[in-house]
């Protein structure tokens, strides 16, 4: 961020007149908005998606009125959350019913700031930055706790104790299956993570195909992922049979707004993380985007990686309005009896791999035997 | 970057004191915790000022995501649920307040007598260093550690285990309940 200010500064000689920190906190401030730009966009038109996703599977039209084919439809739908009145329950504790839904969106926008959407487009490149994603992200527990509890409700706070069991189980396994991706680039840096997957081999220099390990460890993830962001099949939390809507059935307008863009959010966040990790990222096949002009590389790359990343979401959109739900103990036991101990061998697996084989993966094994 | 950074590291530090005041004093054992959340929160500010990056992530991913969920997870399981006035009250004021002052003074004498090597911040990546001392120099501690955790883990599997033969539980066991 310092050298971004300085170079714009050098840029801009009128500026030199200004401290340099005022100057490197507004750059600051300017990637933020850029991020956050993009991830209420991205909530929103994904919304949208996710409703037109959701009517060809079930084979219905889907939102059609608002625009040409409903198109406009999450323009008006956040419009009338923004408008809506902000009801707050006679009982409820209301400092921290108004205070919970923060938590949850300020937990899940802050993983926005890691995301590597291009070649140089990153907010802030943290050499902890996939550590920094899981740390930050289990601030969405504590605000769905609070949602529950101080809604005053029973299916609220029964919807809230099931969403933070489910998202603390899972994190375990979505935590050590991403451990793979990083014992290979060797770094925490998602930016690193990415560099260490481009080369020569193209889409064969994934970490996908680093290894079967690799392989195995990219559908743990996928899964767990699903679970810990509370997805269908796996959205007991909210399980509107049950629970009615669960921990947010109390909140409407825009703190509902928040909980719900939160949720979209979130997804974004496992898809980038996925295509990050295993799918190689920004890397374009047999192109160096680090050596085209600085606009045509990051223009490039970031296409690519959004391509990814919206690919990844749209399956998670199909999964979701595919499978049945499960039940609470079936969840429980399927991440604790049997993700927890496959990720934990899956480890060990990859460990070993890159000790024998000396980090090298199949891909420049058999390009070895070819000399 | 000295003005706005001296002014963080205060924020910083007044964000902790002023929390954990608040986590001691508040009847409401709810906002209590809520309260401790921002008193983490600034403790991981610190960590950064201290160039700790690693440590201050996993300050809020042990404390935020482990400690505080556990807490709020006992108080709502222990208390009754839809009893919104979960309390917190105050016995023992008189020895609590001795034993207080007593701990304030060894602590403010030793902050003030100790002489502190002052450096500047070099934000250099701490963890690959972390990485390698928990694994050669402070295997021995890392591994008891850990034996701990595993010996409390196992307890607590076995506290709350079902009790064998009572028919419903068997039937969720199986599965097929």
């Amino acid at each position: 961020m310092e050298a971004l200010a300085r170079s714009l500064v050098n840029f801009v000689p009128v500026l030199g007149g200004v401290p340099l920190w005022t100057i490197t906190l507004l750059v600051m401030v300017a990637s933020a908005a850029v991020v956050l730009v993009f991830a209420l966009t991205f909530e929103g038109v994904g919304s949208l998606v996710l409703r037109k996703v959701a009517g060809d599977i079930q084979a219905r039209i889907g939102p059609n009125r608002v625009g040409p084919n409903g198109m406009l439809q999450f323009l008006a739908d956040g419009v009338k959350l923004v408008l809506k009145e902000d009801i707050i329950p006679a009982r409820a504790d209301r400092l921290l019913f108004r205070l919970a839904p923060y938590f949850v969106f300020v937990g899940s926008f802050a993983a926005f700031v890691v995301v590597p959407f291009g070649v140089g487009l990153i907010a802030a490149d943290l050499n902890i930055g996939i550590y920094y994603v899981m740390a930050v992200t289990s601030l969405v527990v504590v605000g769905i706790l609070l949602a529950g509890w101080s809604s005053n409700n029973k299916w609220a706070l029964l919807g809230g104790m099931r969403a933070a069991a489910q998202i603390v189980s899972y994190e375990i396994p979505v935590g050590m299956a991403l451990i793979p991706a990083v014992l290979v680039a060797g770094s925490l840096s998602l930016q690193a993570i990415v560099k260490s997957q481009g080369g020569l081999f193209g889409i064969f220099g994934w970490n996908l195909f680093h290894d079967p390990f690799a392989f195995f460890s990219f559908l743990l993830y996928f899964t767990a992922a699903q679970a810990e962001t509370n997805q269908t099949p796996f959205d007991l939390p909210e399980a509107e049979s049950e629970l009615v809507s669960g921990y947010n059935v109390e909140y409407s307008g825009i703190r509902f707004g928040l909980f719900f863009l939160a949720e979209f959010g979130d997804m974004f966040i496992v898809a980038a993380l996925a295509t990050a990790c295993f799918l190689g990222g920004w890397n374009v096949p047999f192109v160096s985007v680090a050596a085209l002009p600085p606009v045509w590389g990051n223009l490039l790359s970031l296409g690519v990686f959004l391509g990814k990343a919206f690919t990844m979401v749209l399956i998670m959109m199909w999964v979701r309005w595919t499978l049945p739900r499960l039940r609470v103990d079936q969840l429980m036991r399927m991440s604790w009896k049997y993700m927890v101990p496959l990720t934990f061998v899956n480890l060990l697996g990859v460990s070993l791999w890159l000790l024998l084989f000396h980090g090298k993966g199949i891909p420049q094994m058999i390009a070895s035997l070819f000399g | 970057m000295n003005g706005p950074s001296d002014f963080i590291f205060y924020a910083a530090a007044a964000l902790t004191v002023g929390s954990a005041i608040l986590v001691a004093t508040l009847p409401n054992i709810i906002y209590a915790a809520v309260a401790l959340l921002f008193a983490f929160a600034g403790v991981a500010g610190l960590y950064v000022f201290l160039s700790a990056d690693f440590l201050a992530a996993t300050q809020v991913l042990v404390y935020v995501g482990g400690i505080l969920v556990l807490i709020l997870f006992a108080v709502f399981l222990s208390n009754r649920l839809a009893d919104v006035k979960i309390s917190n009250p105050g016995h023992f004021h008189l020895p609590a307040a001795a034993v207080c002052l007593v701990l304030f003074g060894v602590l403010s004498y030793t902050a003030v007598s100790t002489p502190f090597a002052v450096k500047t911040a070099v934000y250099l990546p701490t963890t690959a260093d972390i990485g390698e001392m928990l694994m050669t120099r402070y295997l021995l501690p890392f591994e008891v550690a850990s034996v701990l955790l595993l010996a409390a883990l196992i307890g607590a599997a076995l506290l709350s285990r079902p009790e064998r033969g009572t028919p419903e539980k068997a039937d969720m066991e199986e599965g097929r309940g």
